[in-house]
């Protein structure tokens, strides 16, 4: 760490005042900063300080303005994005003649509105929620494959091709769903119904179709790509070097995963199961297209029903009055501050780990 | 069986006998065959279910067998190693179904209108029992919106990433970092549901004599909240990447910070971040409910982002999969191939892009 130039005041023959104004404004951040120095604790690599400075406003000063507003705009934007739906739903929570929380139906429109968020929320946590608990292990599945098991040959074009199932649009996948998936689920769904009646979750007269059942597996098809390449990206990062001592204590290539590997990359798993779960709370076409719309809270999977938060807004949205848009807004509300959490606790653990830090997207 | 108990003391040691036993493949596909000839018998005799509970019943029955073989042969660690490659093998398999199945169906259903009419024609005065319409009207409000949502989005993107990478520091870095990644995980309704409050309710009255009104351009700046944050993270990337000593080089010549970063860092990462806005316009592309919110729909070409409702390819496969008649679904198809096209050519593209960039 001796050698920054730049830093070194006593090398005394350039004088005392230019190395003193050269440490000055290498310290000031004309330098770049290596990359796992966020915090700025370690003097800054190379320190190629600039000549000194004429102007008071120069270009150089108007180009950082510019560049720290741009960088700051991402944090208006999210003050903004409270502070506008909260100014939109507060007046149609005051004219709200039910419980927001607890109520199970959308009236917004009428002359004494009445809307709650309850059966809306329920909907939107048990469809993620069994989305992950289908994608999950499967993704898993795909990311060891293509980090251990698969040849490069095989696992770059593979990768590829589940990258570009993460770029196909949402309004696709619930095309397909209704159109296409949708039979096979809804025998799927008789056949259980046939021999599993005596779960409640499997009960129920019929009809079956566009269940809960069907939107949670179109979802777990559109989280899988998400889970699947972050945590690939974990999983390739495991040092060699403990994956190579494990095989050389004997291990076979599972143990050598499970003691290795998996542990490694446990908290980045994590948060990439997390951050799937945030895109899965937040999906609205998909779902909108596949569940069967139906205000209520039940844990019957595969009844024609079920309903999210996303889905009713992309729903009633058309036919919605000042009222209704309120309403809806004050869903949207409680639906962003949700997915804020979950994306927060995900990058939290993220940011924990420092190799993680620069790589998943 | 272990292997201890298999050696003898009087045979010298060759890679032949320490090496443990290996279950062999035709075993492996006997059992596989076997498995499914049981699961057949067991399903279709009980009359339980059709050929897809033989292939579920098969491979359990698979697995099972083939566990309890590889435990005779090559020992328990062994087996619970190959049982563990099968399911991965398994899982990967399991995904690619889903996806030959979008691909098929959208290739066989979207052939059907995929005709000069369907590119040449709005929906304008389409009723229930007209065969033809087109989406024209939705191209031009997807290529419209998403080209004033990438002007917007670009330079405030790279900008922010110059920010993170050249400028930032402390706490107020890290901050806006953090909230860069936490703002990628917003769904693109809450988004949708900004701009309607913001603009469509608030902005828009003072521009339209007192009344809210839908437009194209709200519909930009949805999209354009749904961007920042990607093309941020990947630009900052790119930047990262570029050497330290280029900056330096720059810096000895007496060349001002703005300047090496205009001239000297941006273009050396340029290829990466093209790539990085390529990948955001394809996401912003296929993006359906921000614009359901604010920009209104339309059957008829409006060429003015400006004022009044307008379309977008994605809302428009989403307005026909919703539609009675009974030639909307083609419709709906091969706007869906249309934009799945054009999605997977910029996706494509960046992808390729990417291979060629130096600087990764």
């Amino acid at each position: 760490m001796g050698d920054y130039p730049s830093r070194s005041a006593s090398t005394g023959a350039g004088g005392s005042s230019v190395t003193a104004r050269h440490a000055r404004s290498a310290g000031g951040g004309i330098s770049p900063i290596p990359p796992d120095d966020l915090d700025g604790s370690r003097p800054p690599l190379g320190g190629g300080g600039a000549l000194p400075r004429k102007a008071r406003f120069s270009m150089e000063t108007g180009f950082r303005a510019l560049s720290t507003a741009a960088g700051a705009m991402v944090l208006v934007i999210i003050v903004a994005i409270a502070i506008f739906l909260i100014s939109k739903a507060v007046p149609a929570l005051q004219a709200n003649t039910e419980n927001f929380l607890t109520y199970k139906a959308w009236f917004p429109n009428d002359a004494e509105p009445k809307f709650g968020i309850a059966a809306l929320a329920f909907g939107t946590v048990l469809t993620s929620v069994i989305a992950l608990i289908v994608a999950v292990p499967v993704a898993l599945g795909i990311a060891l494959f293509l980090s251990h098991y698969a040849p490069k040959r095989l696992a770059n074009p593979l990768g590829f091709i589940i990258d570009l199932l993460a770029a196909v649009p949402s309004v696709v996948f619930g095309l397909w769903g209704r159109d296409v998936f949708r039979v096979p689920v809804e025998d799927f769904s008789v056949w259980l119904n046939k021999y599993f009646s005596w779960l409640p979750i499997f009960g129920g007269d019929g009809p079956f179709g566009r269940s809960i059942l069907l939107g949670s597996l179109v979802l777990a098809i559109m989280v899988l790509p998400i889970v699947t390449s972050l945590s690939r990206e974990v999983f390739q990062q495991t040092p060699l070097m403990n994956e190579e001592a494990a095989l050389a204590l004997g291990a076979t290539k599972w143990e050598m995963i499970r003691t290795a590997v998996v542990p490694y990359g446990k908290p980045g798993v994590i948060a990439a199961v997390m951050l799937g779960l945030g895109r899965a709370l937040g999906e609205t076409i998909a779902l909108a297209l596949t569940l069967g719309i139906v205000f209520n809270i039940s844990f019957n999977l595969i009844e024609s029903g079920g309903n999210s938060i996303a889905a009713n807004i992309a729903n009633t949205f058309g036919e919605a009055n000042a009222t209704g848009r309120g309403a809806l807004i004050a869903s949207g509300l409680v639906l962003f501050a949700i997915t804020l959490v979950v994306n927060m606790a995900a990058r939290a653990i993220i940011y924990r780990r420092r190799e993680f830090r620069d790589s998943a997207a | 069986m272990s292997l201890l108990e298999r050696e003898n003391p009087g045979v010298i040691m060759t890679p032949d006998n320490i090496r443990s036993k290996k279950l062999p493949w035709v075993i492996n596909l006997g059992i596989a065959v076997g498995a499914l000839v049981l699961a057949a018998a067991v399903v279709l005799g009980l009359g339980i279910g059709n050929w897809v509970l033989v292939i579920v019943v098969g491979i359990v029955f698979y697995l099972a067998g083939l566990f309890a073989a590889a435990s005779r042969v090559e020992g328990r660690r062994s087996a619970r190693n190959r049982l563990w490659q099968t399911l991965i093998y398994g899982a990967c398999i399991l995904a690619i179904l889903p996806l030959a199945s979008v691909v098929w169906t959208l290739v066989s259903k979207g052939a059907a209108r995929l005709d000069g009419d369907f590119f040449g024609s709005s929906m304008n005065n389409i009723g229930a029992r007209d065969p033809n319409g087109g989406a024209y009207h939705a191209i031009i409000g997807t290529l419209e919106q998403v080209g004033i949502a990438t002007l917007m989005a670009v330079p405030l993107g790279v900008l922010g990433a110059i920010y993170l990478v050249e400028y930032g520091r402390g706490k107020f870095a890290l901050t806006v970092r953090f909230f860069v990644d936490v703002m990628t995980g917003i769904p693109s309704i809450v988004a949708g549901l900004f701009i309607l409050a913001f603009w469509v309710l608030i902005v828009s009255p003072w521009f339209n004599n007192g009344t809210p009104r839908f437009s194209g351009f709200a519909a930009s700046l949805a999209l354009t909240v749904l961007m920042l944050p990607t093309i941020v993270r990947s630009t900052e990337e790119m930047l990262r990447l570029v050497p330290g000593p280029l900056r330096e080089g720059a810096y000895a010549l007496g060349v001002p910070q703005w300047k090496t970063i205009v001239k000297v860092v941006l273009p050396t990462a340029l290829p990466g971040i093209v790539t990085g806005v390529m990948l955001a316009v394809a996401r912003a592309a296929g993006e359906t409910a921000p614009v359901l919110l604010v920009a209104g729909g339309a059957a008829a070409i409006n060429f003015d982002p400006f004022a009044g409702n307008q379309s977008s390819l994605a809302l428009y496969v989403y307005g026909q999969a919703g539609d009675a008649s009974r030639y909307a679904p083609d419709r709906a198809w091969t706007a869906a191939l249309t934009l799945v096209t054009l999605v997977l050519i910029l996706t494509i593209a960046a992808k390729l892009l990417a291979r060629r960039n130096r600087l990764t």
